[in-house]
């Protein structure tokens, strides 16, 4: 198999309201960003890919709109998914390794702020016999939390520490929404949105964009003497049907870690993509991540940009590997309710 | 590159309102044809692709959540891909990719449209705040290329008559078309009341329910299996907005076309490509897509269809299965052009079936006409 | 069977979402200007196009259009339909013309009404004119404008409207 690295990633600052920030002036700036960093142009990009979704801003086609922050003269090879940004990135990875391309371009962008959020996530479930119903997001989440609850797969103190530690971690993130440290009292004088979920145990509401550069193993040396490797990558769905599902594992992911063999792998960090806080504990135990650094970043407890927070999970650990003497890093990118399709990203430093 | 067949393509049948099926279950009788005509099983299949056009249209967001179980996606990879009208043509792009990536064995790939469930002009032209309220749907937006077309090449306007009913003689060839008009002729189309001139109602597409799938292998896996090899296939985007851009004749269409030709060794389309489904929703974007995708000079386009050389029995058949003309819903109007050309090499058409068809080429465009995918499949590997 | 007694196969169900809808930045400057009477476009600072209404990008060159670019409300019809079908919501009564309007010493063209003028007497190439709404009536929307009308000047030859790179 061909071997593919990230040589680049921006972040714009996460906004609270982007305002009147439309597509094309949140993605600018980060494909910009990047350009600049490594001294290219779109020109110097085989492959480009987004993502983003139209019903967060109530726009049909907004990433025809975003396409116009990219230069398209001459025409160029491009396409869209309507899914997280990191599932961009991996259609992109096909495209290098099948020789397509040699370097690829991905952004993805959201606004969650025009939106009343939770009822148009509540449209991503079976129109039939669940949509009509409106369950929001938070609720939706909350059944899960409660299922690990009470299987004591996670405890009540590691939910309030996934917000603390989120929050702490912040400051290694200079795009973070969400700055201020809270303590346990803090915590527990939120009210509950949806039991056992109280506010802070949910992600802010976000807007924003990000952009990542990735490229063939010839290609990425141009770039760096030290590229960060896309080792393994695996991603797989699971039923939409809830009552079927077993909320207290991920069938999933466990195949995603027996296919990218990753028992016996060391971590040095790991960048999730929990939005609410008990997925964290849940999460860093089913991928026995307990004694390594996970969401350095902060994660999207502390800014979730809708179709852009799963790239970003790779982005941050991209990061971490190229800023300390790490050597593996794993990033994860989820979709859909209650960690319904979630995406697996081994990295790996060049020594 | 590994190289990468079509081994089975299935179809749904097309109507104004498929109401005897939901959305899984219009999903899973494409699927199920297709994996029929592959003879596989489900362990088979590495990965699903899933394209449609906007959300909206059906008021699911990002469907492949729901969808999982219907399209046999549980526990495997699957991804969404939105290009607007090109999607059905660039989710078989991306569907093939994953093959020749070396990644997957063989994969499924399924494109629907439900658009009874909502407006469908509504979904494509939400009316913003602060813009004037005049857009007309999308036969509005097209219209004016068009009018600039005949402008151009002094095209006469029988020609848009001729290339509607031809599509809807073919379609009577094909039991699954939406629109089955007997005795379809010129005149028919003619007095037909004008919508968005010089459009009229039988020169514009219908709105569709249905959908298309295809399985995609790698060489290892074909065994004796009857396949549509996969010569050439690209993708290219062009902005809306763009000062300078032809939407005539969309920079972006000519280069993607002369990718397919030379990742397929095509010197000639015109004389090496023995049949083409080319997406063609409004009747005078046949002789725009002649001219644009190469298969003569610029302004000749229309004096090829008006010579019937796009007939079914022509020199370039155009759109045997009935075209998006016939049949359009949107998110599958793409992959089923990419399906019938395959079809057509796999010598599986039936009754639209071109006489000794070896190489086709299924095209899709979308957006403004900015974005297009296209490829070209062959009975024969060398 | 009486229509009471078939089963119903539908039921129809509305979504409504709302949203709090910005134009963005660039626009947002357009739409200020036209507000007080008017059109400002934006041009391109590596390739000098000039866009309007003005999306806040150049898609040649994938950058801001910074320059601000006062035009007139005058310019030609690049091409037109005439639509003769309603569309849904649109208080609009069949027919009327919508045309690609293309403002002197604009690259790209717009999509608005023409009106005051014979249909069969509209042709491309055609030189046109703003026709605006009483002033107090003037909102941040190219809805300022009632639609444009013709003006007795030339025809232009639109092939001449495409932009080259200077
Ligand atoms: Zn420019």
């Amino acid at each position: 198999m061909k071997r593919v690295a990230i040589v680049g990633y921006a972040q714009h600052p996460i906004l609270k309201n982007a305002g009147a920030l439309n597509e094309v002036e949140l993605i600018m700036p980060v494909v910009h960003q990047l350009f600049n960093d490594l001294g290219i142009s779109q020109q110097d990009i085989d492959f480009t890919c987004s993502g983003s979704c139209d019903y967060l801003q109530g726009a049909a086609f907004a990433f025809v709109e975003g396409l116009s922050a990219i230069q398209t003269n001459p025409p160029i090879k491009e396409s869209h998914v309507e899914m997280d940004a990191a599932w961009a990135m991996y259609e992109s990875m096909l495209k290098i390794q099948m020789g397509d391309a040699e370097t690829a371009l991905i952004y993805g962008f959201g606004k969650s702020s025009p939106g009343d959020l939770d009822a148009i996530i509540s449209l991503q479930m079976d129109p039939y016999y669940i949509s009509p119903l409106w369950p929001d997001r938070v609720s939706l989440a909350a059944l899960q939390a409660r299922v690990l609850l009470d299987q004591n797969v996670i405890t009540s103190e590691q939910m309030l520490a996934s917000v603390i530690e989120a929050r702490a971690n912040s400051k290694n993130n200079k795009n973070a929404l969400i700055t201020d440290l809270i303590d346990e009292s803090v915590y527990l004088k939120n009210a509950m949105v949806s039991s056992p979920l109280n506010k802070l145990d949910c992600p802010p509401i976000s807007d924003g964009s990000s952009a990542m550069i990735i490229a063939s193993e010839e290609k990425a040396y141009e770039f760096t003497d030290h590229p960060i490797w896309i080792e393994g990558i695996d991603h797989r769905i699971e039923s939409s049907n809830l009552g079927s599902r077993n909320l207290a594992t991920s069938n999933t992911l466990q195949a995603s870690m027996n296919q990218l063999n990753l028992k016996n792998i060391k971590f040095d960090v790991a960048e999730l993509h929990t939005q609410f806080s008990h997925e964290l504990p849940f999460l860093k135990s089913l991928l026995n991540l307990q004694d390594v650094p996970t969401n350095l970043s902060g994660g999207p407890l502390v800014g979730n940009v809708m179709m852009c927070a799963g790239l970003d999970a790779i982005g941050k650990t991209y990061e971490s590997l190229k800023d300390n003497q790490f050597t593996h890093g794993l990033a994860h990118a989820t979709s859909g309710p209650c960690l319904q399709h979630n995406m697996l990203v081994h990295l790996e430093a060049q020594k | 590159m590994i190289q990468a067949g079509v081994i089975g393509v299935g179809q749904t049948k097309y109507d104004a309102k498929r109401r005897d099926v939901s959305m899984a279950g219009l999903v899973r009788e494409a699927i199920d044809n297709a994996m029929l005509a592959a003879n596989l099983e489900w362990d088979a299949i590495d990965a699903v692709i899933l394209g449609k056009a906007p959300d909206m249209f059906e008021g699911v967001i990002m469907p492949e959540l729901y969808l999982a179980d219907a399209i046999g996606a549980v526990g495997k990879p699957v991804l969404r891909v939105h290009t607007a009208g090109s999607v059905g043509g660039s989710t078989a792009v991306i569907a093939a990719s994953h093959v020749c990536s070396g990644q997957f064995k063989t994969v499924l790939t399924v494109t629907f449209e439900k658009q009874s469930e909502s407006n469908a002009t509504w979904a494509l032209s939400p009316r913003y705040p602060y813009s004037p309220h005049i857009n007309a749907g999308a036969g509005g937006y097209f219209a004016p290329f068009i009018r600039e077309y005949i402008r151009r090449y002094e095209a006469p306007e029988h020609i848009g008559w001729k290339v509607a009913a031809k599509d809807r003689q073919n379609a009577l060839k094909n039991p699954l078309a939406h629109l089955h008009i007997p005795g379809i002729d010129e005149k028919m189309v003619s007095d037909t009341p004008m919508l968005w001139e010089p459009l009229r109602y039988l020169e514009s597409c219908p709105s569709s329910d249905g959908a298309c799938a295809m399985v995609i292998t790698a060489q290892d896996q074909v065994g004796s299996r009857n396949v549509a090899w996969i010569k050439g296939m690209a993708v290219r985007s062009e902005g809306t907005l763009s000062a300078g851009r032809d939407e005539v004749n969309p920079q972006a269409g000519i280069d993607c076309a002369k990718d397919i030709y030379n990742q397929a060794g095509i010197h000639n389309p015109f004389n090496e490509i023995d049949c083409a489904e080319i997406y063609v929703p409004f009747s005078w974007y046949e002789p725009m897509w002649l001219e644009n995708l190469g298969f003569c000079d610029l302004g000749e386009g229309w004096k090829l269809t008006d010579k019937d050389a796009t007939a079914i029995d022509g020199e370039l058949p155009f759109n045997m299965s009935g075209g998006v003309l016939s049949s359009n819903p949107i998110g599958a109007s793409g992959m089923i052009r990419f399906g019938e050309a395959a079809l057509q090499v796999m010598g599986l058409a039936e009754d639209h079936q071109v006489e000794d068809a070896k190489v086709a080429m299924g095209h899709a465009y979308g957006g403004a006409a900015q974005f297009f995918a296209m490829w070209i499949v062959s009975s024969s590997l060398d | 069977m009486s229509a009471e007694d078939t089963p119903k196969d539908y039921s129809e169900s509305p979504i409504n979402l709302e949203y709090f809808y910005t134009a963005g930045s660039a626009t947002t400057r357009f739409l200020n200007q036209v507000k007080e009477g008017n059109i400002v476009g934006q041009g391109c600072p590596k390739c000098k196009a000039v866009y309007v209404p003005p999306r806040g990008s150049c898609p040649r060159c994938g950058v801001a259009t910074d320059i601000e670019v006062p035009l007139t409300d005058k310019g030609c019809i690049e091409s037109f339909t005439v639509v003769h079908i309603p569309i849904p919501g649109n208080p609009i009564v069949p027919p009327y013309v919508c045309a690609m309007i293309r403002l002197d010493g604009a690259n790209i063209s717009f999509l608005h009404l023409i009106q005051d003028v014979e249909i069969e007497n509209i042709r491309i190439g055609m030189r046109i004119q703003a026709v605006w709404k009483p002033k107090e009536e003037w909102t941040h929307s190219l809805e300022n404008i009632k639609w444009f009308a013709p003006i007795d000047e030339p025809d232009v030859d639109v092939a001449t409207l495409r932009f080259e790179e200077s």
